[in-house]
C-alpha cells in the first residue's frame, strides 16, 4: 500500500544520496515539483536516468545532484540545447557528469527489461552507429531459433523512480492519461517510488486509454498540483512553452543559473 | 510571386515530396513544420506519428515539442513509447522517417551526438540520438530537411548517430537493415539524392535563384552534380499562406 504523504517528506524517504533514480514523463507529465525538492534537499551523486533529460535534468545537473546520466536525447525540446547539461559535460561544472548513452528504443527497451523481470531486452537496433563503441551496454545477440543477430540491452533497474500523475484515490491507487510514455515501466523497474499528482480524490473515474498504478507498485503518493509546471498535466493544464523558451536566457550563463537556483532554495 | 525566404522553400519542397496517405514518422523542427504543411495542402491524409505515442495526430496548431497537448488531443490512437518503437516502428510499418540533422556526410550518415573528434572530450556536445537510429533503420525510407554550410555538409561526420549508407553501397545490406535509408536530403539550396550506383548524395535541383557555385560552396566535400540538374518550382501563393498560417 502506497503512503500518502507532504512532497518533503515522501522525496526523503524515496530518494537517496548515491540512487539511481529515474524522473520519468515523455514531455508530459515531468515532475518537476520533485526535482525541486530533491534540489532543496541536496541530494548528491545521483546516477540520473531519463530518456528526454529536458529542463529538469538541466536543473538537477546545474544545482551539483548528479554524477552520472543514463539518457537518449538531451535537449530543450523545440528550443535547443540544455545549457547546465553542455557545461557540465564540456567544463565539469560544478561538478563532471559521466554519460552513458541510448537511442529512445534501446532505453525504452532496458525499462520494459527491469519492469518484466528480465536481465535484458532485445531489439534491432544501433545497428552500424557508433553508440555501441561508447558503452558497455548494448551488445549483439544471435537469435536462437533463427540465427539472425540482433541487439540487446541491459535491464535497467532502478533505485528509485519518481512520476507525476493526474490523481490517485485516497488509498493511493494512481491514474495518468494522454501521453502516457514510459512511467509504468520506470515505477515497475524501481525499488522504491513516488508518485505526485495533482489531486487525491475519493474515486478513480474511469478515463479512455488510462493508466492505471494499483497502490500495492507505489511506495509514496504526495499531493503537488501543478507540479508538473512547466510541462503540463492532460486536461489540467497545457505546456508552458514560453517557459521553455524563458529557460534558454536562464541556463545560458551561470550567474542567472545561480539566481534562479536561489528562488527555488 | 511574392518574396519568400530560403527557409519557407525548404520547407515547401520538403511538404510536396510527402505523398497523400503515407504514413511519416515525424522528427520536431523543420520536419514537423513541413509534415503538418503537407497535410494541408496536398496531403491530407497523411498519418502523422510521434515518438510520444501519438499516431495521426492532425495538430491545429504547430507544436513545439514532439509530446504537446495538441498532438494527444488529435490522435487516432495513443500508445506507450516502448510501444510505439517496438510494435509500430521496429517492425517496417512506417513509410517515410523524416528527420533533421546537426551534421550529415556524402553518404547521408547522420551525427546529432558530439562536434569533434573525441567522444569522451568534445568541442560541442549535441542532444544525441533520440528516436533516429531506429527510425533510419526501420523505415521503409528517409527524408532529410537540413540547412546547407560547410560546418553541417561534411566529408565525414564526427560521430555516426544514425546510419545512412555508411562507407557507400552495400554497407547497409551487410548489416541487415531492412528500410532503404535517406533517400532525399532537402537543403534551403536544393535537393540531394543519393546516386544510384555509389549511393554518394548527388544535387538534383536547385531552388530558384541558387547558383551551382552557392550550393558547392556550402557543402564540405566535392559536390557531385547530377547531370540533368533541375530547378525547383517556387513557391505558390496557397503554399506560402498554408506555411504562413502554420508558423504565425
Amino acid at each position: 500500500m502506497a503512503t500518502i504523504a507532504p512532497l518533503a517528506q515522501a522525496v526523503s524517504q524515496v530518494v537517496h544520496d548515491g540512487d539511481t533514480v529515474a524522473f520519468e514523463g515523455f514531455t508530459h507529465l515531468i515532475p518537476f515539483a520533485a526535482g525541486h525538492e530533491v534540489i532543496r534537499q541536496g541530494r548528491r551523486d545521483l546516477t540520473l536516468v531519463r530518456m528526454t533529460p529536458d529542463v529538469i535534468y538541466d536543473q538537477l545537473i546545474g544545482a551539483g545532484c548528479a554524477r552520472k546520466l543514463v539518457f537518449s536525447w538531451g535537449g530543450n525540446p523545440g528550443v535547443g540545447s540544455l545549457h547546465r547539461f553542455r557545461d557540465a559535460v564540456q567544463n565539469g561544472w560544478p561538478v563532471p557528469l559521466e554519460l552513458e548513452e541510448h537511442s529512445h528504443a534501446g532505453m525504452a527497451n532496458r525499462y520494459v527489461a527491469a519492469a518484466s523481470g528480465l536481465p535484458f531486452a532485445v531489439l534491432r537496433g544501433y545497428v552500424g552507429t557508433d553508440l555501441p563503441k561508447q558503452t558497455d551496454n548494448i551488445k549483439s545477440i544471435t537469435c536462437p531459433f533463427t540465427g539472425e543477430v540482433l541487439t540487446a540491452v541491459p535491464a535497467l533497474k532502478l533505485d528509485s523512480a519518481v512520476i507525476h500523475a493526474q490523481r490517485a484515490d485516497r488509498k493511493g491507487n494512481v491514474q495518468l492519461w494522454g501521453i502516457t510514455g514510459v512511467q509504468k515501466e520506470a515505477v515497475l523497474a524501481a525499488t522504491r517510488s513516488l508518485v505526485t499528482v495533482e489531486e487525491i480524490v475519493d474515486e478513480l473515474e474511469p478515463r479512455p486509454g488510462a493508466v492505471v498504478l494499483p497502490s500495492w507498485v507505489v511506495d509514496y503518493v504526495a499531493e503537488a498540483p501543478g507540479g508538473a509546471h512547466p510541462s503540463y498535466a492532460h486536461d489540467y493544464s497545457t505546456r508552458d512553452n514560453a517557459y521553455y523558451q524563458r529557460w534558454d536566457a536562464i541556463s545560458k550563463d551561470r550567474e542567472s543559473f545561480r539566481t534562479w537556483l536561489e528562488g527555488v532554495a | 510571386m511574392s518574396d519568400y525566404t530560403s527557409d519557407e522553400m525548404m520547407t515547401v519542397a520538403a511538404a510536396r515530396a510527402l505523398t497523400d496517405g503515407a504514413v511519416c514518422f515525424v522528427g520536431i523542427g523543420l520536419p514537423s513544420t513541413a509534415a503538418n504543411l503537407a497535410r494541408r495542402t496536398h496531403a491530407p491524409d497523411l498519418v502523422l506519428i510521434y515518438e510520444s505515442g501519438t499516431i495521426g495526430s492532425k495538430p491545429a496548431t504547430l507544436p513545439l515539442s514532439i509530446g504537446d497537448g495538441v498532438l494527444a488531443d488529435s490522435a487516432d490512437s495513443l500508445v506507450s513509447v516502448p510501444e510505439i518503437f517496438n510494435y509500430w516502428l521496429q517492425p517496417g510499418r512506417v513509410d517515410v522517417g523524416f528527420l533533421g540533422a546537426a551534421q550529415l556526410d556524402k553518404y547521408a550518415n547522420i551525427n546529432t551526438t558530439v562536434i569533434g573528434d573525441d567522444y569522451r572530450d568534445p568541442k560541442v556536445r549535441l542532444p544525441g540520438a533520440g528516436g533516429a537510429p531506429e527510425i533510419a533503420a526501420s523505415c521503409r525510407e528517409v527524408f532529410m530537411i537540413v540547412r546547407q554550410n560547410p560546418r553541417a555538409f561534411v566529408e565525414r561526420v564526427d560521430f555516426v548517430t544514425s546510419l545512412g549508407f555508411g562507407r557507400g553501397k552495400g554497407d547497409r545490406e551487410e548489416l541487415g537493415l531492412r528500410g532503404k535509408g535517406p533517400q532525399l536530403v532537402i537543403t534551403d539550396l536544393g535537393v540531394l539524392r543519393p546516386d544510384p550506383e555509389t549511393c554518394e548524395l548527388t544535387l538534383t535541383h536547385l531552388h530558384p535563384g541558387v547558383d551551382l557555385a552557392t550550393a558547392k560552396a556550402n557543402t564540405g566535400w566535392d559536390l557531385k552534380v547530377s547531370a540533368d540538374l533541375g530547378t525547383t518550382d517556387a513557391p505558390t501563393e496557397q503554399e506560402l499562406s498554408a506555411l504562413r498560417d502554420l508558423t504565425a
